[in-house]
């Protein structure tokens, strides 16, 4: 442990001398890499934002735009995007980068080269992605999900040709990022905490960044060995996926013995856990906002912690779910019945608690509160749905109809995202030393909770009416055709929820430029990451040693002057003096 | 102390508490109002198999639940925050953090229900996927991009062997002529079926997965190259009803449609014998 950390100081004595090409472009410094994720993150936002944007102007006008190939294409990046390279990218890459050696008094992660690495894995994964747009034949049309065979021969559709390869290119490098990323972020929590700071004193954003890190390094390979042997039966004459006797797009699979749902069992068993990667660091995150907010301790902080470990170990046993109706043995689909309908349990358990962190709390009600309080009402809307789908033969009526699509928007385009913009309006001041603008972030909540509700809910109905997803024009089929306002009404919503959002973008600009300037602790918040500058220098805490005495929630105690106490605060000391000038000041070092 | 949070009025703060509430409620009261509007005209399409009345019972349990949990917590939220905004300087939160009973409690309540939802619908899916009756009639259910074809079995009984990969002329599903039970079978572009009789289907797809959805019965099954899933329903509603495709299977999935036809014991018998000749 001494010996990492005598690393991790030298690495950054070298860095003060290098150029400003290695300091902000190759950089080493978990700060800049976490920016780097999260701006790379946001302009990806705006590709698979615009994407959405074609989508719903295509079921809100049928024919209007695009042709059908290219809608399957829109509907197959704009998954792709978001999961993998907006909300993955930017909780894990973002906030876990940023956050977690600042919030356990570490000076950088524990293996800054390769973090530096998985940044520009990632740089470099987006470059197939793009392609895989001017691939001939197109971008794929399989879906997020890709499933085989439709996307193992190129026979099966345009888009199961170089784009769908180029597609898998892209994932396969942008998993290897995410294993060196999740590699750092359990080491660092594991080895480099501050004096002091021992595992039940850590504020459960970093909890909920380090259970993800254990999911990420546990899950993804899977997915990456999927996509190897994808890759295979595409190129190599391999037929993991491809059973005997049959004929795609005309070309006869004679040799086979694979099969499909091989490929199901792979994805979903990565793809859940995937979801739970995009909640998460949301919910950790969420619950630091609350209480800060709140002025008060998280309700319940040790079943917190709990809650979070043992989602991410059900997570692993839910993955079937998705499967109900594949074809796989009906007993199986019992099992994960049961599975899934427990981990609702935990999640519920959460909510009751955010709720009751707020509950007798002194309430401010920052643009991060704002985004925070949405996330628990948009979670609970979409986790409640998951009840419905949990169960195989309801969800035997609504599987692959757009109430799963209403389900997933809920807990991914809206609590996740919400989680995103939460967790930057807060550390937003620490990351370049001024504030996002109040008003304009008001404003973004105040349009963008209405039109989430205005977009997703309605979704739930036309699933319900039998309304399949990933279908090009509702028009061909007669029972869906009183659809047609309700989807024109949700095309709408959705325009202006994605103007909502813009008005972020716009107030980032603005901010960068003129935002209010922000001392060190402008939310009068417990955590270490408050107790140096905004923005931190290199190492964090320049020479002063950080240590920790206390938990990361010591807000509104009865005996101190102040209504928070840092987290670096001794114990011992006479509270009420420290906490006046503790604004950050970080404990001197004792022995 | 410079650039940290203005002290904000406790008057502004608790206003933002109540505005905030109120729209944390709007969104409740949106989504019952909206719910109450769709369920007359954007709900589940009209009911016709003996499963479905199962599924929409259950749906109707669960629905009726997760409205109840809906409603209390998003109620409790805006509560919450009307309750609870700032009011300056001198008032300061409770340092409130642990209840144990109010945890085991709500963690009691929660599994419990959740446990008895999970029976209700082990048991139900378990029934969906029993053995067919004996009086169950036999279709094969083959997809292919981008359409679907029924193969009736015939008056004798049995389904001739189907070989997807041949290219047979004058048989779609590559059945060979002297194949035995082939002479009578029957291969149609829609599905027919009799009323109150269960129909038990062998799904299989000739290229890429589709899925058999018939949103009337609430029936919905993929069909998997490489397999054959067995499966049945009980159609009790004579009628015309919608196949869809619910799984993307490529370009034209969106017009991979189909039609069943539920018909009575004598329509049924007289359209296998406008088959009579010339059926492959
Ligand atoms: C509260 C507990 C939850 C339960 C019981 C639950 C249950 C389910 C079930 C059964 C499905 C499959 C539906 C189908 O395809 O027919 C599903 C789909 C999905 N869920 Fe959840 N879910 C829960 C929470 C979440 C969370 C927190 C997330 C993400 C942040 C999430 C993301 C998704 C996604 C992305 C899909 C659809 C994937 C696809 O088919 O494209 N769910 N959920
Ligand atoms: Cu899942
Ligand atoms: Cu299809």
């Amino acid at each position: 442990m001494a010996v990492l950390e005598q690393d991790v100081r030298a690495a950054h004595e070298e860095q003060h001398r290098e150029s400003l090409v290695r300091r902000y472009i190759f950089s080493q410094d978990h700060k800049v890499i976490g920016i780097q994720y999260l701006a790379t993150s946001f302009l990806m936002a705006l590709i698979g934002g615009v994407l959405a944007m074609v989508i719903r102007l295509e079921l809100g006008w049928p024919g209007s735009v695009i042709n059908q190939g290219s809608y399957l294409s829109t509907v197959t990046m704009h998954g792709t995007i978001m999961v993998f390279y907006v909300l993955s990218t930017a909780l894990t890459g973002g906030f876990g980068n940023y956050l977690v050696p600042l919030q356990i008094g570490a000076r950088d992660m524990a293996f800054p080269f390769l973090n530096m690495l998985s940044y520009w894995l990632y740089a470099l994964s987006l470059i197939p992605l793009v392609a895989a747009f001017f691939a001939p034949g197109g971008a794929p049309m399989s879906g997020w999900t890709a499933y085989t065979p439709l996307s193992a021969v190129p026979q099966a559709a345009p888009g199961s040709g170089i784009g769908q390869s180029l597609w898998l290119l892209s994932l396969a490098i942008l998993i290897v990022a995410f294993l060196f990323g999740s590699l750092n972020v359990i080491t660092t929590v594991m080895q480099l905490r501050a004096r002091g700071m021992s595992m039940m004193r850590m504020p459960l954003t970093v909890w909920g960044l380090f259970i993800t890190a254990i999911l990420s390094l546990l899950s993804f390979p899977v997915l990456l060995a999927a996509g190897i042997m994808l890759l295979f039966d595409r190129h190599l004459g391999t037929t993991f996926f491809l059973p005997a006797g049959s004929v795609i797009g005309g070309k006869v699979i004679a040799a086979g013995g694979g099969d499909p749902l091989l490929w199901q069992h792979l994805f979903w068993f990565l793809g859940h856990p995937e979801v739970y990667i995009l909640i998460l660091p949301g919910m950790g995150i969420v619950s630091d906002i609350i209480a800060n907010n709140a002025r008060k301790p998280v309700f319940g902080y040790p079943v917190m912690v709990l809650t979070m470990a043992v989602i991410a170990f059900l997570s692993f046993l839910v993955w079937g779910h998705h499967m109900f109706v594949s074809g796989m043995h009906p007993m199986l689909g019992t099992a994960f019945m049961a599975t899934t309908l427990i981990i609702a349990v935990p999640s519920a358990i959460k909510t009751f608690n955010w709720l009751a962190t707020m509950w007798r709390g002194k309430i401010r009600f920052t643009p991060q509160m704002l985004f925070a309080i949405g996330f628990v009402s948009v979670f609970v809307t979409g986790g409640l749905t998951g009840l419905m789908l949990g169960n195989p033969a309801v969800d035997m009526y609504l599987h692959d109809t757009y109430f799963v699509v209403a389900h997933f928007h809920f807990v991914m385009a809206s609590a996740s995202l919400f989680g995103v913009f939460a967790g930057l309006y807060h550390w937003f001041p620490k990351m370049f030393g001024r504030a996002l603008d109040e008003r304009l972030g008001r404003l973004h909540f105040w349009l963008a909770l209405p039109t989430t509700y205005a977009t997703f809910f309605p979704m739930h109905f036309a699933g319900l009416a039998g309304m399949p997803r990933r279908i090009y024009s509702t028009q061909l089929y007669g029972y869906l055709q009183g659809l047609e306002g309700l989807n024109r009404f949700i095309s709408v919503a959705a325009f202006v929820l994605f103007v909502a959002h813009m008005i972020f973008a716009v107030n980032v600009v603005y901010s960068l430029a003129k935002g209010r300037r922000v001392a060190e602790n402008p939310w009068q918040a417990t955590t270490l990451e408050w107790t140096t500058s905004s923005p931190p220098p290199h190492g964090n805490w320049g020479e002063r040693e950080v240590v920790v005495y206390r938990w990361a929630y010591d807000y509104s105690l009865p005996e101190a002057a102040q209504d928070f106490v840092p987290q670096n605060v001794p114990v011992e000391a006479p509270v009420t003096a420290v906490a006046r000038q503790a604004g950050g000041q970080v404990a001197p070092a004792t022995g | 102390m410079a650039g940290n949070i203005e002290p904000v009025s406790a008057r502004r703060e608790a206003g933002r508490g109540v505005a905030v509430a109120l729209l944390v409620w709007a969104m409740l009261g949106g989504a019952m109002v909206a719910t109450w509007a769709a369920m007359r005209r954007w709900w589940f399409p009209p009911l016709a198999s003996s499963q479905g009345a199962d599924i929409d019972r259950l749906f109707g349990i669960i629905f009726a639940v997760i409205s109840v949990v809906f409603i209390l917590v998003q109620a409790t939220l805006g509560l919450a925050l009307w309750r609870f905004g700032s009011r300056g300087e001198s008032h300061r939160a409770s340092h409130w953090h642990e209840h144990r009973g109010l945890e085991i409690g709500w963690t009691t309540i929660t599994a419990v229900t959740l446990i008895a939802l999970t029976v209700l619908g082990g048991s139900l899916w378990l029934r969906v996927h029993s053995a067919p009756p004996a009086d169950a009639r036999t279709v094969e259910v083959v997809a292919e991009q981008f359409g679907w074809r029924f193969h009736y079995p015939g008056p004798d009984g049995v389904l001739a062997a189907v070989d997807l990969t041949a290219d047979r002329r004058g048989s779609p599903l590559g059945i060979r002529s002297d194949a035995p039970g082939a002479a009578d079978d029957i291969v149609s572009r829609e599905l027919v079926v009799e009323v109150n009789r269960p129909v038990r289907l062998l799904i299989r797809s000739k290229d890429v997965i589709h899925s058999f959805y018939v949103p009337n019965m609430r029936f919905k099954q993929d069909a998997v190259p490489g397999r054959v899933v067995e499966i049945w329903f009980t159609p009790v509603q004579a009628g015309t009803f919608p196949i869809a495709c619910a799984e993307l299977c490529g370009v034209g999935h969106y017009v991979m449609a189909s039609t069943l036809k539920v018909v009575t014991p004598e329509e049924y018998q007289s359209w296998l014998a406008s088959f009579a000749r010339g059926a492959l």
